[in-house]
């Protein structure tokens, strides 16, 4: 059996946490060769080479993989399928564009967001926001998939890959790269951070934020929002935690003002230690924080702040 | 041009989702069913175009139970032209994938000539994330994921996405499949007059068979159960016993 990965390659750099954490989920099913396609991709691909657990790196560098467009990348690993049982990717925003369009170009259902791999046919996911976890047995000749990295432990250092070049596949030109808007920051990224301090309504403004910065900058955490909060204009899109928001699983994850909706928690449920802080001791996030501190925001966070 | 908005029923949004006892899936008898949420804000855009002049006429689609001619009743009250169901199951537990949906709406769509596909990004029953993709793949269109923005200009979509980081900004020619992201709008209420109205739009009834296709599941489904529980902790009285605790589980 081979597996055929996409690394998660942005800019030319490798997001080796998410990376290694798909090798971690697929390495029980085959020889791993771990896919890096970009406009810059070889610097990714050497990287790539030294996670435990590869057995080979391709390498696609071309101009036409420099903005993960779906239709190029979906074209070049259609064309590489041939040798592979399972094709999967972590479960990043780029791979949840790119992956289905591949399944049905090889006419497989696709299985999204794979928390658990039992065998070969055989995949745990989470459904109706975490609600409910279901085991399907693919029928397909061919496995698509998409992981969710929180669920597994990523690979290890140590590798030794080789690395050869993938042959492009003809860009269909369907679609252009216009503009990227990214958010600069010197926090960690949210996905992969060590600790994640999230704010939720109770913040009451954007300017309250600065509060939960001020918390996650003490702690070296990334800042992460609920829904709510996103959607009263406190805090970007790309902070949020939840279903439909980015799912972490940190070392320590810090509810700020978040009363626990199914679908943030759904979103952090699997971080190692939970600590809530709300005004509401009746709040949802409490039954399954590790730590609760009932209390007014405004003076409990800068009082944590202030002993950290 | 035409504009087609595939949506799905799916259990109301505010209704927590119950496993059955006997782990089949998820509990549909005698539940409140609704639009899925991603659907309504698809409905909404191109309703939104149509009244932009950006299109001529919204149709909108339901694959599934012949139920879901209900779902299809509140796209016409928002303000879609007319409907087609795409009768698949009988049964209300039955799940009809996403392959076999973006097949069934392929034909729908070159039988219809639309020229754009909004749909919602994904379903918040089997959260798979994947018709709208799967649907351009069928189709050889161009497809612009998780829209928090669209622009109709000159046979071409410019489509503003959420991704990981920030937002990206892709242009892509016509035809193609856009799929809806959480903030491209605010889906509109229905009037009572328009609910009245929509009564009367007209709502084509078809079935899969009719489109030549094989709606068999590819994912057989072993299992569905609850997820672990996680255990309440500890209430704290003080930020000193919090900051004592947090050094304690050496996460600080």
């Amino acid at each position: 059996m081979a597996v055929l990965l996409l690394g998660e390659v942005t800019n030319g750099t490798l997001n080796r946490d998410a990376t290694a954490k798909a090798v971690g989920a697929v390495g029980a099913l085959g020889d791993v060769t771990v896919l890096c396609a970009g406009a810059q991709a070889r610097a990714a691909a050497e990287e790539a080479a030294e996670i435990a657990g590869v057995a080979k790196v391709l390498v696609a560098e071309d101009a036409r993989y420099g903005h993960r467009l779906a239709e190029p990348t979906a074209a070049l690993i259609v064309g590489l399928a041939g040798d592979y049982d399972h094709i999967a990717a972590p479960a990043t925003t780029d791979a949840k564009n790119v992956m289905p369009r591949v399944a049905a170009l090889l006419d497989a259902m696709v299985i999204s967001d794979v928390s658990k791999v039992i065998d070969a046919d055989t995949f745990e996911r989470p459904i109706y926001a975490g609600n409910a976890i279901q085991v399907v047995k693919s029928r397909d000749a061919k496995k698509v998939f998409t992981i969710r990295t929180a669920s597994f432990e990523a690979a290890g250092e140590g590798g030794s890959a080789a690395v050869s070049d993938a042959a492009p596949a003809a860009d269909p030109g369907l679609s252009a790269w216009l503009a990227d808007e990214v958010a600069q920051s010197d926090r960690p990224e949210l996905s992969s951070a060590r600790r994640v301090v999230s704010g939720g309504r109770g913040l009451g403004s954007q300017e309250s934020f600065a509060l939960i910065e001020a918390l996650a900058d003490k702690l070296g955490a990334a800042v992460g929002a609920s829904r709510a909060a996103v959607d009263s204009g406190y805090a970007p899109n790309d902070w949020q935690v939840g279903q439909t928001g980015k799912v972490v699983a940190p070392e320590l994850y810090v509810a700020v003002g978040i009363s626990g909706a199914i679908q943030h928690l759904a979103g952090m449920k699997d971080s190692k230690v939970i600590v809530a802080i709300n005004k509401d001791e009746e709040a949802p996030i409490f039954q399954i924080a590790d730590y609760g501190l009932v209390g007014d925001l405004f003076t409990v966070v800068p009082e944590l702040t202030g002993k950290l | 041009m035409k504009i087609l908005v595939p949506v799905k029923r799916v259990i109301d949004y505010n209704v927590k989702a119950r496993v059955k006892a006997d782990g089949s899936g998820v509990d549909l008898a005698n539940v409140k069913m609704s639009m899925n949420p991603f659907d309504e804000i698809a409905v909404e855009e191109a309703i939104r175009q149509k009244e932009a002049g950006k299109a001529e006429e919204v149709i909108a689609v339901s694959i599934g139970v012949r139920q879901a001619a209900e779902t299809l009743r509140t796209a016409l009250a928002m303000g879609a032209d007319r409907a087609i169901l795409v009768v698949a199951a009988d049964d209300v537990h039955q799940d009809i994938e996403p392959l076999a949906v973006a097949k069934i709406l392929a034909a729908v769509a070159q039988e219809q000539g639309a020229e754009l596909i909004i749909a919602g990004k994904q379903a918040i029953d089997n959260d798979m994330n994947a018709t709208g993709q799967m649907l351009a793949a069928i189709l050889g269109w161009g497809q612009a994921t998780f829209a928090s923005k669209l622009e109709l200009d000159g046979g071409k979509a410019r489509v503003t996405r959420e991704v990981d980081g920030g937002l990206q900004t892709i242009e892509v020619g016509l035809p193609a499949v856009v799929t809806a992201d959480l903030r491209l709008n605010e889906p509109r209420y229905a009037s009572l007059p328009n609910i009245m109205k929509a009564k009367k739009k007209p709502l084509e009834e078809k079935t899969a068979a009719d489109y030549g296709v094989d709606v068999s599941p590819r994912l057989e489904v072993v299992s569905v159960r609850e997820p672990e529980g996680r255990k309440a902790g500890i209430k704290l009285g003080s930020v000193d016993e919090l900051v004592s605790k947090l050094k304690e589980a050496g996460v600080i």
